[in-house]
């Protein structure tokens, strides 16, 4: 085991799959010579060169779509977003074009791509720069989803992504990319796309929680323990394909569910977990499901109002105060 | 290109930042010359040069003070600083009506400033403070007037440009004579949306200003390589008037943004205006600034805007060092009361989270 920082263990996953595929390039705003906005590929431009590290202008949905065009004729492109908040420009060549060229040829043509970014809020950067996307590009079928939130998971499922054969989109954290964690130095280390992860066993409530929003779980069942509350943490860490098996089985045991998302409350992997949950395990639930999201309004700036509208341990306390009826 | 077997030769994005280059300076920020005309000719009186310098100053040491007071840890976010860009602010305001519309991207503090942000409002607004002028829901990326015609900042790089378009599509639509100036940087130029806003705006004739702030990088990317030739080319595909002018002099703004001004509002035509200028800071707060070299800035700091004001205040007797000094130190104290007042501002109250989403009070937000 080695401890990495989040980005590091990102850079590693990109830099191992480019050392041994040449068809792998990566794209994107200030990637090459700035050595990345948030130094995620630092190094890989003197490493890799300018024909494989490839600085754009701000043209996202220009640049994203000459990687869908790429992936089709045989590359395997590495997109970065600055962040998923100015893929929103690309939205119409990831979710129009790269989603469903394969479906619409009749299975002609492959798209091996990988959309990388950070995704959801950074704090006050205020409305544009603080959306979470996972859930809305996991609507649209044709799109693999990924939002990681500890180092080694990321390491892996990133290494899946590059080598997965369909377009995948690969989300991180301007707030998670300084964070640690132990990551396997095992010589190819993957982990499968789709496959949930019990971050933390308990007894008494499951709490679903992925990317920054693991943490806030972790401390909220951190406080809870102090109480006598043994939390399951379930980590889905692919939001599509959605692994409910690991989830199910948990509230199985436990019989109760707190969903905790980054993301506003109207049809988002809360809602959608909270759906299957009534459908396969409606007979082992002691509550009904509670989630605990963004509010149905956007990022403020101010400090204060940020703090309120960002889901905070307390609110996960709360929650699962409420569906083990303790208060 | 040739094939090659290493594929060594094989390049897509021109190289030539300050790491490849020696930060030579490019030629994509050379200076046009400025205007030889004195004030007396531009109209301007010695009084309004006392203003002009004060507004000046004023966009400086704000921003001055607002990067201390961030690097205290007074406030957060982004902090985009306009220093080194002030002469355009300045000289547009001036140049057009007051109830001429404006609209830029997020470094939009000067843009506030002169166009009715209270340095009060804009401080506040910076700490996110219930008095700032967007009542702290924006921050620094979104000041904004809408009262005095400025529409705000934004921060999507390229989104507000259509925008303008639009504004001055409704002004030509209710024929009420306004003119757009629709500031943009160089690196929004790359963006879809430019280009289809240049389109639809010659087709439809929109009474639209399209300002580039060429400051010589989109980040830490250098003009030459985000874009291809000179940005002011652009023009030429859509058979738009356009220029390119020295950003650094107040009076070469003023000049030409008033004679472009006034050929919009006579004409109803847009123009693409390349003004060319520098930014002195990072791009925002954590930049090391790798990409560019001491020698190119400094070359830049020695044609500042606001010194060269001072100069000619100076130069032309219309002050003397004292005078100066005098502005200088009242200009200081309006932002230190400024600072003040953020400081001692509420923030807003938790119920401001849901007002102003959509225009009713009583919307039943999803829970
Ligand atoms: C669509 C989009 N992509 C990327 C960004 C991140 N970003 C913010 S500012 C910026 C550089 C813009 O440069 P330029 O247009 O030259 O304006 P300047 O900062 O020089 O004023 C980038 C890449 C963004 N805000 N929006
Ligand atoms: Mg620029």
């Amino acid at each position: 085991m080695a401890e990495l920082q989040f980005r590091e263990a990102i850079r590693a996953a990109i830099d191992e799959e480019m050392a041994q595929d040449e068809d792998i390039f990566v794209m994107g705003e200030e990637v090459a010579e700035y050595d990345g906005a948030y130094k995620v590929t630092e190094g890989l431009l003197d490493k890799y060169g300018p024909k494989r590290m490839i600085d754009t202008p701000i043209a996202e949905l220009g640049f994203a779509g000459i990687g869908v065009g790429a992936a089709m004729n045989g590359l395997r492109p590495i997109v970065e977003f600055m962040t998923f908040n100015f893929a929103v420009l690309a939205a119409d060549q990831i979710i129009n074009h790269a989603s469903k060229i394969r479906y619409m040829t009749g299975g002609q043509i492959k798209i091996p791509i990988v959309f990388r970014g950070p995704n959801a809020s950074a704090g006050q950067l205020s409305a544009t720069h603080s959306v979470s996307y996972d859930a809305m590009y996991a609507h649209f079928p044709g799109l693999k989803v990924i939002y990681t939130s500890e180092p080694a998971d990321a390491k892996g499922l990133l290494k899946s992504a590059i080598r997965d054969d369909n377009p995948v989109l690969f989300m991180e954290s301007e707030q998670m990319y300084g964070l640690k964690g132990e990551v396997p130095d095992e010589d190819d280390f993957t982990i499968p796309i789709g496959k949930a992860k019990v971050k933390r066993e308990g007894s008494d409530v499951t709490v679903v929680a992925h990317g920054k929003m693991y943490h806030v779980a972790t401390q909220a069942a951190n406080k809870l323990k102090e109480d006598g509350v043994e939390v399951e943490i379930i980590d889905p860490r692919t939001v599509k394909p959605l692994d409910m098996e690991t989830i199910i089985k948990s509230i199985k045991k436990t019989n109760r569910c707190v969903i905790v998302d980054e993301a506003h409350p109207f049809g988002g992997l809360a809602a959608e977990v909270g759906y299957l949950i009534q459908r396969e395990a409606f007979d082992y639930l002691d509550a009904p499901v509670q989630r605990v999201t963004l509010p149905d309004t956007s990022a403020p700036f101010a400090k204060n109002l940020f703090e309120e509208w960002f889901p905070s341990p307390k609110e996960v306390i709360d929650a699962v105060n409420s569906v083990t009826y303790r208060k | 290109m040739a094939k090659s077997k290493n594929g060594e030769n094989v390049t897509f994005t021109p190289s030539g930042t300050a790491i490849r280059n020696n930060g030579k300076v490019e030629r994509s920020t050379e200076l046009p010359g400025t205007t030889n005309k004195k004030h007396k000719t531009l109209g301007f009186s010695e009084e309004d040069l006392l203003d002009i310098f004060r507004e000046m100053y004023l966009q400086r040491r704000f921003e001055e003070r607002a990067m201390q007071m961030y690097q205290k840890g007074k406030f957060g976010g982004f902090l985009h600083l306009f220093m080194g860009q002030e002469a355009i602010s300045t000289g547009t305001v001036r140049a057009l009506n007051d109830d001429d519309d404006i609209i830029t991207a997020y470094r939009d503090h000067g843009w506030g400033l002169v166009r009715g942000v209270s340095p009060k409002e804009g401080m506040a607004e910076l700490y996110g403070k219930v008095t700032g002028c967007s009542k702290g829901k924006g921050g620094s990326m979104h000041f904004a007037n809408v009262k005095e015609h400025f529409w705000g900042g934004y921060g999507i790089v390229g989104g507000h440009i259509p925008l303008g378009g639009g504004i001055a599509f409704a002004n030509k639509y209710k024929q009420n004579g306004r003119v757009t100036a629709c500031f943009l940087g160089d690196g929004a130029v790359d963006q879809g949306a430019f280009h289809e806003t240049l389109n639809m705006a010659q087709n439809w004739k929109l009474p639209c200003i399209f300002a580039i702030e060429n400051n010589g990088y989109a980040m830490g990317t250098a003009v030459h390589r985000h874009s291809v030739g000179e940005l002011v080319d652009r023009a030429d595909g859509y058979g738009m008037k356009s220029a390119v002018v020295n950003g650094m002099d107040m009076f070469t703004v003023y000049d030409k943004m008033k004679e472009v001004a006034e050929d919009v509002r006579k004409n109803s035509e847009p123009w693409l205006l390349e003004i060319r200028t520098y930014r002195y800071r990072g791009h925002s707060m954590s930049d090391p600034m790798k990409y560019r070299s001491k020698e190119e800035l400094e070359t830049y700091q020695k044609m500042d805007p606001i010194e060269r004001m001072k100069n000619y205040l100076l130069d032309e007797d219309i002050a003397d060092q004292e005078k100066i000094d005098s502005i200088q130190d009242e200009v200081e104290e309006e932002v230190m009361e400024a600072i003040d007042f953020a400081e001692e501002s509420e923030f807003p109250d938790k119920e401001h989270l849901y007002k102003d989403v959509f225009v009713e009070d009583d919307y039943p937000f999803h829970r």
